[in-house]
């Protein structure tokens, strides 16, 4: 049968369409002023010098990303060999912002697919369980963490008392505490997208799999990741993205041996200390590391779909 | 090719024995038996919430079943998952994978069994153009039409050589016009391909024209077994007369019993010889007559007397809504040849039954 439209190319008509442009204004406008304004502002910034006492000084300069990328010694006057500090801190955020999301993912999906197929009633109450520490400040809810993983909290005294360990887990201050903290921050994100694409899921089409000889474990990678994929790369990038810039938990929970992009970032904006331009800067370059991501696995996605 | 058995006769496909299914405190199946021969057309037929679909699934395997055996070919499958048996599955809403393209969707089934992807590949070929999709195996399944999409499920199906294979009301989805089509289509695809076919529909015209035999079902039993030509001419029960076709029940006096045979008090008072369905006893009954074994004589003659109250233009029939003296309704049905007479509404007219066509049924 020929002259199957592929989907998304309908035809449309009707009293609404004529007004589609004017009826947009209002988004190109919000768009306009809280998305592009602020990236331009900051890119702009980043190419300013900067200001001792915060701000800039309209004076046009590469200094920012120099100083990013290359050391030319305590005074300037060295021959530049590159800069490791600022690439090894974005890269072990990436790191770190890779392995929450990957905890996340573990952890998130079955949680999603236990939601989903629950009955219809019950499966708002699970939602709202799942949606109940965001009620509470992240600030809050981070520095609570703290308080209960530190070495006097009550984590360590039960498993103390319980006779697990024999003594102080030494939790704070490590890789770990911002993992446990970055993975309590963000759960959420990834357990709603997969969520609502389990629930889409139908599953006659694992039964179908398994009348064509599939098992459990082909039937999950074969059929049921490919199908839910979109909601587990949607829950992905609103997991590390935003680990990728956090500095609540490092702080809180890292300690200066875990210091993240995020918190270098703030640095950069917060009292006299700061440098206006290397922050523009700095987030110009995580800005272009992120979108170059999405990228990729844009052209990945519209490749596969031929 | 069908499988001979050791005696030398057609083999059983598939052996459902005194199989039950309980959710809890209902139970959807009562204890059901029967066979399926190699290479037959069986369905089962029956009304929503008969157990048909839960019987079809008990086979496949997505139900487990809460007693009984389950054999295909002699092995019990009962027990298996659904992966472990050699039966596949025609969905309803075809299930096809939305992520591959047909060619993928045909193939899973092959490369789940060890087939190599060049193997495969043939294989699905083939059974596109079986199906006449040849030319559309790169698509995806969204591109499709919805009978373009049941030929899809058919194939993936089919592709694996199932020993027996399961139609779950594969025709509901589609409009009645190209559900015509894809009957004819059905019954000679199964035919060319000589596997037993366990269809599942509620559909009787469907159940009537496809089936080598029928398994009519209702409340969790199997009210009958038999051709399309027996369930439709000698119906064991009230359910089955009712649910295949149209039939008219005469409430009558059984008046003496030898063996097989009755003879019955008609409505009106004329005695009339019939066949029984069931062993009866002297008391009432009701005597089932399809509208088109009835023929319509003048007033006074024949073994009925009824009054005209409408008549329903059908095309190449015409039916006769009648009511006789203590207001029971009759239903004839009159050939519209040249010639034919249709009384008016009012009129008086004699019906004569056609001897061999009437079944006594007690229930």
């Amino acid at each position: 049968m020929a002259g199957v439209a592929p989907p998304g190319t309908g035809t449309g008509s009707g009293i609404y369409r004529g007004n589609g442009p004017r009826l947009m204004l209002p988004v190109w406008a919000f768009i306009g002023i809280f998305l592009v304004l602020p990236v331009l502002l900051m890119a702009v910034y980043s190419f300013l010098t900067k200001e001792f006492r915060g701000g800039v000084i309209w004076d046009p300069t590469l200094a920012a990303y120099d100083k990013f990328f290359l050391d030319r010694g305590l005074f300037g006057d060295e021959p530049p060999v590159i800069e490791w500090t600022y690439i090894g801190i974005f890269w072990r955020s990436i790191w770190q912002a890779g392995l929450a999301t990957l905890f996340c993912l573990v952890i998130g999906f079955p949680t999603a697919w236990f939601i989903a197929t629950r009955d219809v009633r019950t499966r708002s109450a699970w939602l709202f369980l799942v949606t109940i520490p965001y009620w509470v400040n992240l600030l809050i809810r981070t520095v609570s963490m703290k308080f209960l993983i530190r070495d006097t909290g009550p984590l360590n005294e039960f498993l103390l008392w319980t006779g697990v360990v024999d003594g102080p887990l030494g939790l704070v201050n490590t890789n770990l505490a911002v993992q446990i903290g970055l993975f309590y921050s963000y759960l959420p994100f990834m357990v709603l997208p997969i969520y609502a694409a389990v629930e889409r899921y139908d599953f006659a089409l694992s039964e179908a799999a398994a009348d064509l000889y599939a098992g459990a474990w082909t039937t999950l990678r074969l059929v049921i990741l490919p199908v839910v994929r979109p909601g587990i790369v949607a829950g992905c990038i609103l997991v590390f993205v935003p680990s990728l810039g956090a500095f609540l938990a490092p702080d809180l929970l890292g300690g200066a041996k875990t210091f993240m992009i995020g918190s270098l970032i703030e640095e950069q904006f917060k009292g006299a200390a700061g440098n206006w331009p290397f922050g523009a800067a700095a987030s110009m370059i995580l800005l272009s590391i992120v979108l170059g991501v999405l990228l990729l696995y844009a052209r990945s996605q519209a490749k596969g779909a031929r | 090719m069908a499988q001979v058995d050791s005696s030398g006769g057609i083999g059983i496909a598939v052996d459902v024995d005194d199989v039950v299914k309980r959710y809890g405190t209902l139970t959807a199946l009562h204890g059901v038996s029967f066979d399926i021969r190699d290479g037959e057309f069986f369905t089962l037929l029956g009304p929503s919430g008969c157990g048909k679909t839960t019987l079809l699934r008990c086979i496949a395997g997505f139900e487990e079943v809460s007693g009984g055996a389950i054999r295909l070919h002699g092995e019990d499958i009962a027990r298996l998952p659904p992966h472990r048996r050699q039966v596949n599955t025609v969905f309803q809403q075809y299930a096809l994978f939305p992520h591959m393209d047909v060619l993928a969707n045909v193939m899973f089934g092959l490369l789940r069994r060890g087939w190599t992807r060049r193997d495969a590949t043939a294989r699905a070929r083939e059974v596109l153009a079986l199906v006449r999709l040849a030319d559309f195996a790169e698509r995806r399944p969204a591109q499709l039409s919805g009978g373009q999409q049941q030929r899809v499920a058919l194939a993936r199906a089919l592709a694996p050589g199932p020993q027996v294979l399961l139609l779950d009301e594969p025709l509901s989805a589609l409009d009645l016009k190209l559900r015509q089509a894809v009957r004819v289509e059905l019954k000679q695809i199964q035919r060319e391909t000589d596997i037993a076919f366990v269809f599942v529909t509620h559909d009787q015209e469907e159940a009537l024209t496809m089936s080598d035999r029928i398994a009519v079902m209702s409340d969790g039993r199997v009210q009958q077994i038999g051709t399309p030509r027996e369930v439709y001419e000698a119906p064991v029960n009230r359910f089955v007369a009712g649910f295949i076709g149209e039939t008219n029940l005469l409430d009558v006096a059984i008046r003496s019993v030898d063996g097989s045979r009755a003879e019955v008090l008609l409505p009106g008072g004329r005695p009339f010889a019939c066949a029984a369905a069931a062993p009866v006893a002297a008391g009432p009954g009701h005597l089932s007559v399809r509208p088109e074994r009835i023929e319509l004589v003048a007033a006074g003659e024949g073994d009925l007397t009824a009054t005209v109250r409408d008549h329903v233009y059908l095309g190449t029939d015409i039916q006769l809504h009648a009511r006789l003296a203590d207001d029971e309704a009759v239903v004839v049905r009159i050939q519209n040849a040249a010639g034919s007479a249709i009384p008016e509404r009012g009129a008086e007219i004699g019906l004569k039954l056609e001897a061999g066509a009437a079944r006594l049924l007690t229930d």
